[in-house]
């Protein structure tokens, strides 16, 4: 038994409409580029838009005149959308839709870059680094939500990993024992998830909101009360170092971001990939997202629901808090109250619009935190474009993609319903 | 985690051979009715923050180093840390004993006594609201996590309404508070429409309103018009003071609001209680599909519900512009609407329960205030306290486990209300 045969019944089930997914992605893409090429093409100046390939405006670049830029990317959004509109490449919509919409990505930053430069491997790092967090956070809410726990305490998870990380990290000066302790504190969270949730079986996302705020309340009244007074001994932890690949890291763009990084970037990508094999191809996956969709049937054939369901949201517990510690041992150098700053809540919008999968939430997660960072490069250069705008976009994208305006996400069947056994 | 942190054993078993009032009163005392879960959720809480109270004190901490060999020094000092602790918040909350003193003696004016009164219902009054909120959504079977984000809009709303219109006095702020609970309603409207029509959760769909709404607001504040003049930081305009809720002034913050809240909530009371709008809320959120079947809208409910629990957060959300802060900040709703979330999980989304519980909330808020000035302990004590109160009251089996009651009619306040 593999996915596909869990899924198969849905396709099958509802006949082909007249306005059918590909129809109304193809309209919406016309629509969006047409308006690319019309209004960005019209506001952008006739100036180059230079991308460079370094870190700064200096060395090899690729440019473009801004306002040509703009209009054929635009132009090409909408071919993209009149592909689909057409029926052509039916098997392959999915590529049609990712091309429309990073031409329509392009157009802009073309109206946005031109007479200026971006550079590409700072934009890049950005936007690994802004993503790491999401990426750990929404594995997280993948094994939970998988085996059918709601995990909307993410945030508290973070809270809690980053404060743990910073404490410990300080106390034993030692940047492991800050990772380790890191993902106590995510645990120790989601222990009280999974206890309240499976035992006692109190509503999910209530105890998950109000963890929430307990993980708030408790970080910061320990930060005041031990990390402001005496920031020395209790929040200044070691940042983690960076390792460099000899060999990869020359390849440019990819090299310096992928082959020079922080063990986390790694730790992230790889847990990606173990995740998508370990659900999709061990028993345990299977039995997971058995528990996820009908834990009854489950039961029947003797899978441990319960115990299941503790273990995965203790692992999550695990990712989340490591998640956490990107904020204190990685990106700052202490803990802050309320430091994560929704970032959780992020991050289970990337879960969510990344459909409940491993690497739909990279793919989510990257593109969120290339939102925030093409944020911070447009407030950089001034633009007139709101910063506050382009991170909404990760909470719009999310609400549109629940709506099922374009292709209804579906959750696990179980996810959210505690298993009572009969 | 807390289930080592106090296992005393029952006290009152009071066997009844007679039923006389006495006697059930007494044999019930133990039983885990909602009363003694509540009382006993606010005592696990009251304790697991003095521990952190405790251990989070350095100077106090180096004293339980020599615990075998003098236990006496680490003990007292714990105790007179925790008491004094415990005391600034109940002065902080209802009236330092001192203070009613001295106005006794004439040393001290009354406004000075009732003061930490003043600014308990301060801080309850927009909690009332977003509490209301979120418990009538609960009771039609929805989650309603963008109480947050309904408060944030409804403050945008009625402070723009409030410093554009300049309408005469009592007009004024009427039409503030209006615009505040339309700005709420509209953003609750919209998750209620995705819901009736798409099935699109709203637990997702709120929280993703909360942080548009969040970033609407801090854009908003800083564009021309309706940042302050010549202020570079991110405040709006003030609010007009003929829409401002009147108030005492002085040092006596409280203001109307707490009386719209007294009134709002024997009018949303009613509505749960007697009028046919009430009774759809109910079978809806006892059984959509029953209540479908019965000839009810599930999907006109939906909506027309979360539209109305939006209006009554925004209300919060004016309550707090117009009585408190007079000027939009990024910041200006704080956290009201979250912590109406926990209110409503105390007062077990009933009107008046929520009331009391938001009235509790104030009490803490005003006195955590208090332990942070005279005593230096972390405002975030309250939070943590607050928060372990609803996880107790969340899960009635825990207490009944921790403190060994005997099983009576239980009614958890999270447990299969909304369907994650």
């Amino acid at each position: 038994m593999s996915t596909a045969t869990v899924q198969e019944p849905t396709e099958v089930a509802a006949p082909e409409p007249f306005w059918s997914r590909q129809c109304r992605l193809g309209l919406a893409l016309v629509l969006i580029g047409a308006l690319a090429a019309a209004v960005f093409g019209a506001l952008a100046p006739s100036e180059d838009a230079r991308f460079t390939l370094s870190e700064d405006a200096e060395g090899a670049a690729l440019s473009i005149n801004g306002q040509v830029g703009a209009v054929l990317f635009g132009l090409l959004a909408l071919a993209a959308g009149g592909a689909m509109l057409a029926g052509l490449a039916r098997r392959r919509s999915n590529v049609l839709l990712s091309l429309g919409i990073l031409a329509f990505v392009l157009s802009f930053l073309c109206w946005q870059v031109a007479g200026n430069f971006m550079p590409l491997v700072d934009t890049t790092e950005g936007t690994l680094q802004l993503a790491l967090p999401l990426i750990l956070g929404a594995l997280a809410g993948v094994l939970g939500e998988r085996s059918g726990v709601v995990n909307v305490a993410i945030e508290g998870q973070f809270l809690m990993g980053a404060f743990a990380g910073a404490l410990v990290g300080t106390m034993a000066t030692s940047v492991w024992a800050g990772l380790i302790s890191a993902a106590v504190g995510g645990v120790i969270i989601a222990a009280i998830l999974a206890v309240l949730s499976i035992r006692y079986l109190v509503d999910q996302t209530v105890v998950g909101m109000v963890l929430n705020l307990f993980a708030l309340g408790i970080t910061g009244f320990l930060y005041e009360r031990l990390m402001q007074p005496d920031a020395q001994t209790y929040n200044t932890p070691p940042q983690m170092p960076e390792w460099r690949i000899p060999g990869l890291a020359d390849i440019p763009v990819i090299g310096p971001v992928l082959f020079e990084a922080n063990l986390l970037v790694w730790v992230a990508l790889a847990l990606v990939v173990a995740i998508h094999f370990g659900l999709s191809r061990t028993r345990w996956g299977l039995r997971t997202r058995a528990v996820g969709e009908h834990p009854t049937a489950a039961d029947t054939v003797g899978i441990r629901v319960r115990g299941l369901r503790y273990l995965n949201v203790l692992l999550g517990g695990v990712v989340a808090g490591i998640g956490g510690a990107y904020f204190t041992l990685v990106a700052t150098g202490s803990f802050t109250k309320n430091m994560t700053a929704g970032a959780g809540f992020i991050a289970l919008a990337a879960l969510i619009f990344g459909r409940y999968t491993p690497f739909g939430a990279l793919g989510a997660a990257l593109f969120f935190g290339f939102a925030q960072k093409l944020a911070t490069y447009l407030s950089a250069i001034e633009s007139p474009v709101p910063s506050q705008f382009l991170n909404m976009l990760p909470y719009l994208a999310t609400l549109i993609a629940v709506a099922g305006l374009v292709g209804r996400v579906r959750a696990p069947a179980a996810d959210g319903q505690p298993y009572i056994k009969s | 985690m807390t289930a080592e942190t106090n296992t005393e054993a029952p006290k009152k078993p009071a066997p009844a051979d007679q039923e006389s009032f006495l006697s059930v009163f007494t044999r019930n005392l133990w039983a885990s009715n909602n009363v003694l879960i509540t009382t006993l959720s606010i005592v696990l809480a009251v304790i697991i923050g003095a521990v952190l109270i405790v251990v989070s004190d350095a100077d106090v901490l180096a004293k339980f180093v020599y615990f075998t060999a003098r236990p006496s020094d680490a003990l007292n000092a714990s105790w007179t840390l925790i008491s004094e602790a415990y005391a600034d918040l109940l002065k902080g909350a209802f009236g330092d004993p001192a203070v009613f003193q001295a106005w006794f003696d004439g040393t001290a004016t009354w406004q000075e006594a009732f003061a930490p009164l003043s600014e308990t219902l301060t801080y309850a009054a927009p909690l009332v609201f977003t509490g209301l909120s979120v418990a009538l959504a609960f009771r039609g079977g929805l989650f309603n996590i963008g109480a947050q984000g309904q408060a944030v809009l409804g403050c945008v709303v009625a402070g723009a309404a409030g410093f554009t219109f300049g309408l005469p006095i009592v007009l004024n702020l009427v039409v503030a508070l209006l615009a505040g609970v339309i700005g709420g309603a509209l953003w609750g409207f919209i998750p209620g429409l995705l819901k009736a029509r798409t099935g699109a959760h709203e637990v997702i769909t709120t929280i993703m309103l909360n942080y548009t709404a969040a970033l609407f607001l801090s854009w908003l504040v800083i564009q021309k018009g309706v940042q302050a003049p010549g202020r570079t930081d991110a405040i709006s305009k003030s609010v007009a003071e003929s829409a401002q809720l009147p108030s005492p002034g002085g040092i006596l913050r409280v203001h109307l609001g707490i009386l719209i809240a007294v009134l709002v909530t024997a009018g949303v009371a009613w509505l749960l209680k007697r009028s046919a709008f009430g009774f759809e809320i109910r079978a809806v959120g006892a059984n959509p599909h029953a209540a479908q079947t019965a000839g009810i809208s599930v999907g006109r409910t939906y909506v027309l519900l979360m539209a109305v629990a939006g209006g009554l957060a925004g209300l919060g959300g004016a309550t707090q512009v117009l009585g408190t802060a007079y000027a939009l900040t990024p910041a200006v709703a704080g956290n009201i609407g979250f912590d109406g979330l926990l209110v409503a999980l105390l007062g077990r989304n009933r009107p008046w329960g929520t009331f009391f519980a938001a009235l509790l909330f104030g009490a803490l808020r005003a006195g955590g205030n208090r332990i942070q000035s005279y005593a230096g302990i972390s405002l975030e004590l309250v939070t943590v306290l607050q928060a372990l109160i609803v996880i107790f009251i969340a899960a009635p089996a825990l207490v009944k486990a921790i403190f060994r009651l005997r099983a009576a009619r239980v009614t958890g306040a999270g447990t299969s209300l909304a369907k994650g």
